[in-house]
């Protein structure tokens, strides 16, 4: 427990840089979270069990509460907040408004996030590609099948 | 209920700017009542969205409307917040009448606005509005609006869900706020012997103070990470004396007659009275289980607390502040209007969970660091191993068939208590039912609840059949010291009651010889149940016939007999291993008149995916140690791979009264689920999880 002294890095966080004095274990969660202030990444499990805290990294898909935040040093990481800065991002945020693709809304993040990175790789998933890429994530409210249809909006968009 | 005790306009409508606020003691779990109650709003009063508040759900100011639970809240709150917009309603024409002239007829409600027909007089709502008298009592008998085409809103909150911006509770962050997480011991039965010094010098040179009251521990401190670490450091540094260990017995076996308090079950109530004998040589005779469940919310409990001194300011996800207000204030010593509790959203909610033992965590740690807002938080294991989990649960039934007909039915439901949320009563009852007083210097003893004698409610809700049949014998058997503290979850006996009863009927159509929803509709009166049914009939015969090596499983079942009733049929198929691959689903549903359409269909829907995760996968297990489904690999769920298809439609009625439907559709879905395995692979499935290990061992029995 805290044997490592506290070691300064460098965080491009949506696009900005952020230089930052942390734990070197810390999970990212943590650090986007409470010293960035970015509160749209969850934290669910911190047990990569969950999906919550989805992040992408330099483009693809990394879960967030278990990695120390110093193995995220000199990448891109996007969280929920800069994923409408690209066009497939806003368009999944929308299939998800348009769906109403959530209901409690605490996995929403990370689903956005994770169909994003899958339109990303590939611009039009069948319905059993886009199941497999979202079984990492949880919901327990049952939001599945509105989800699923909000990606193929987003996909035809 | 909620009339009788807020009977004014201004208790649920008031004028806020150029708005109108609606107040509600009802809270939004992930089922969206705020965007019902908007609804509501808008369509009796013509108001646009942009001019409908909602209150902060805050004790002191939001009306006492008990907990947000029992699918009660359209009836409750919606009916009230329905009425007193109707009242309103009818006022402000009134007013515009009294002070332009003309009659009823020559006025309409427009865009926020009344309007004299023909002219350009135009007087706006809310400035009527705010000259109501404030004691204006809500007339409850006046006739609803027929809703226009207004269109409805989008669910409150979406649009910052998708982009991050929603605030949950665990997102509060105040200036000078500290996190906080609990040191939980191994299992409910273990004490505190000490904590190694060391442990505990090593957080106060980190700056972390280290709260010990009894066998309660908490750590608080400015840095979320260092916490969770000493947490977990100072678990490890701590002995605990073990009592024992929990009981490994299976507790399904100790769900009997000779271990229960037994009670006769007429019309749905419970009575004090001798249980009658068994049904002589019933034709069919089974009996149905399912082990203890947990709510498993996908955040952890949490709450935020600062003790100024004076009073408690609490920052709650419960179901129920004002009950949980009384409950702590009478653990702490203080009145109960020293404690403040303002409801922010936690993640889904599917009934008692963590949520209000985790707001009295948060006021112990605050308590002993006054001026200081903590904000706690359970971990995942927290939260798998120590919410009050859905009690376990066996159901016996038995039938007798006469020419093809049930002509008398026996059910039996055997459980511990579905009731354990902290409320007032009597014995302290509410303290006693905060986990954390379990384990303070002084603790209480664990809550021992009395029969819920309550009609429908708790282990025997949907215990009697909505089906005529010409004898009836209900048996009611409450059984407890059980190993797991237990309470309410989604649907309470419904889900093993709704499984037991529809694979009974299942297994009776079948012994007759007779199609699944004929045989259903031949042993029915209600004339909406048998439309329901006979439209699912017409929307499956539509459908191409289910192919080879699937099965289609049909139930039915309406919530509390009284509220939203709700037909099914779930196609799947079972692999070569023994997995089931859910396909489709097909639901007919009647709620009555629809405030939401779509947020009903959500919550179908959603039931549907929270139940076939309970019917396929979940099963809390433990050792004389403790709980073993600590998290998503122990304790698996539902996942995206096997999400069916949906088609479902609504039988809508303006004329009838909106029904509660956040609980209408689990029940059948586990039933539907379990015949459709039988119709699959001619195996009955009677224990729930129906796992591949399960149906393994169902197929190697046969």
């Amino acid at each position: 427990m805290g044997a490592r002294r506290p070691v300064s890095l460098r965080l491009t966080i949506n696009g900005t840089a952020h230089d930052i004095t942390s734990d070197p274990d810390t999970p990212l969660v943590y650090v986007l979270r409470d010293e960035l202030k970015l509160k749209g990444t969850k934290l669910g499990c911190g047990l990569e069990q969950c999906g919550a805290c989805a992040v992408m990294v330099d483009g693809k898909l990394v879960l967030s509460c278990v990695t120390p935040v110093e193995a995220f040093a000199g990448k891109n990481v996007t969280t929920i907040e800069g994923i409408a800065e690209t066009e497939i991002g806003q368009r999944v945020q929308q299939a998800f408004v348009e769906e109403t693709a959530a209901q409690c809304g605490y996995c929403t993040s990370g689903l956005v996030v994770a169909a994003t990175a899958l339109l990303v790789d590939n611009p039009a998933p069948d319905r059993a590609t886009t199941k497999a890429a979202l079984t990492p994530h949880l919901c327990r409210c049952g939001s599945h099948p509105r989800v699923l249809r909000a990606i193929e909006k987003a996909a035809k968009a | 209920m909620s009339l009788k005790n807020y009977p004014r306009v201004a208790d649920w409508l008031t004028t806020d700017g150029d708005s109108l606020l609606i107040h509600t003691g009802k809270v939004d779990i992930g089922q969206r009542i705020s965007t019902a109650l908007v609804r509501i709003v808008q369509e009796e009063l013509a108001l646009p969205l942009l001019q409908i508040g909602i209150a902060p759900v805050r004790t002191g100011h939001a009306p006492d409307e008990g907990i947000t639970s029992g699918s009660n809240s359209i009836e409750h709150s919606g009916r009230a917040v329905a009425s007193a917009a109707a009242t309103l309603r009818k006022h402000v024409l009134d007013m515009a009448i009294a002070q332009h002239g003309g009659d009823r007829a020559d006025w309409v409600l427009e865009d926020g606005h009344v309007q004299r027909a023909g002219t350009n007089l135009r007087l706006g709502l809310v400035e009527l509005a705010r000259d109501l008298p404030p004691d204006l009592p809500v007339d409850p008998d006046l006739p609803r609006h027929v809703p226009g085409a207004a269109p409805a809103p989008d669910m409150r909150g979406i649009s910052a869900m998708v982009q991050g911006r929603y605030t949950f509770l665990h997102d509060l962050d105040l200036p000078g706020m500290w996190h906080a997480r609990r040191v939980s011991p191994p299992h409910a039965r273990a004490t505190l012997r000490e904590i190694d010094q060391t442990a505990l010098d090593k957080a106060q040179v980190r700056g972390l103070h280290v709260l010990r009251d009894g066998s309660f521990i908490a750590v608080a401190g400015p840095r979320e990470w260092d916490v969770v670490k000493t947490a977990t450091s100072l678990g490890l540094a701590c002995t605990w004396d073990l009592h024992g260990g929990l009981p490994e017995a299976d507790v399904l076996a100790q769900l009997t007659a000779a271990t229960a308090q037994r009670f006769p079950v007429v019309n749905g109530t419970p009575q004090q009275a001798p249980v009658p004998d068994p049904l002589p040589a019933p034709d069919l005779s089974a009996r149905f289980e399912r082990p203890y469940q947990m709510h498993g919310a996908l955040a952890p409990s949490a709450a935020m607390a600062e003790w100024t001194g004076e009073r408690l300011i609490l920052h709650s996800h419960s179901q129920g502040i004002y009950p949980l207000r009384e409950a702590i204030a009478d653990s702490l010593g203080l009145m109960p209007d020293q404690v403040d509790i303002t409801h922010v959203p936690g993640s889904g909610c599917y009934g008692h969970n963590g949520a209000d033992d985790a707001t009295y965590e948060t006021a112990l740690v605050a308590m002993a660091l006054p001026g200081t807002p903590i904000l706690l938080k359970w971990s995942r294991e927290d939260e798998h191993a120590w919410e009050p989990f859905a009690p376990a649960m066996a159901v016996q039934v038995d039938a007798s068939l006469t020419d093809g007909r049930i002509t008398a039915l026996s059910a039996e439901a055997f459980s511990d208590t579905h009731r354990g949320r902290p409320r007032p009563g009597p014995n302290r009852a509410g303290p006693a039912k905060l986990l954390a007083n379990r384990f303070r210097a002084d603790p209480l003893p664990p809550f021992v609840a009395p029969p819920n004698m309550g009609t429908h409610a708790g282990m025997h809700r949907n215990l009697d059949p909505i089906y005529g049949f010409a004898e009836i014998r209900l048996v009611k058997n409450l059984v407890q010291n059980l190993p797991h503290r237990t309470s309410a979850m989604r649907c309470l006996g419904a889900v093993a009651n709704v499984f037991a009863l529809e694979s009974l009927m299942d297994e009776a159509a079948q012994t007759a010889g007779t199609d699944p929803i004929a045989f259903r509709i031949a042993h029915l009166t209600d004339p909406r149940a048998i439309a329901v049914l006979r439209d699912l009939d017409r929307r499956l015969a539509a459908l191409p016939p289910v192919a080879e090596g699937m099965g289609r499983g049909i139930a039915y079942a309406q919530y509390k007999n009284a509220m939203t009733r709700v037909g099914m049929a779930v196609d799947l198929s079972v692999t070569d291993t023994a997995e089931v691959r859910l396909d489709r689903v097909t639901i007919v549903a009647d709620a009555g008149r629809v405030i939401d359409p779509d947020g009903l269909i959500a919550q179908l829907e959603g039931g549907v995916m929270q139940a076939a995760s309970w019917a396929l996968h979940e099963e809390v297990t433990w050792d004389r140690n403790g709980i073993t489904s600590r998290d998503w690999d122990s304790y698996p769920v539902l996942r995206f791979d096997n999400v069916p298809d949906f088609d479902i439609s609504l039988l809508e009625d303006n004329a009838l009264p909106s029904v509660g439907a956040g609980e209408a559709s689990p029940g059948p879905t586990v039933a539907a689920i379990a015949n459709a395995i039988f119709a699959a692979t001619g195996l009955r499935l009677r224990r729930m999880p129906f796992t591949a290990d399960a149906i393994t061992q169902a197929a190697l029995a046969l």
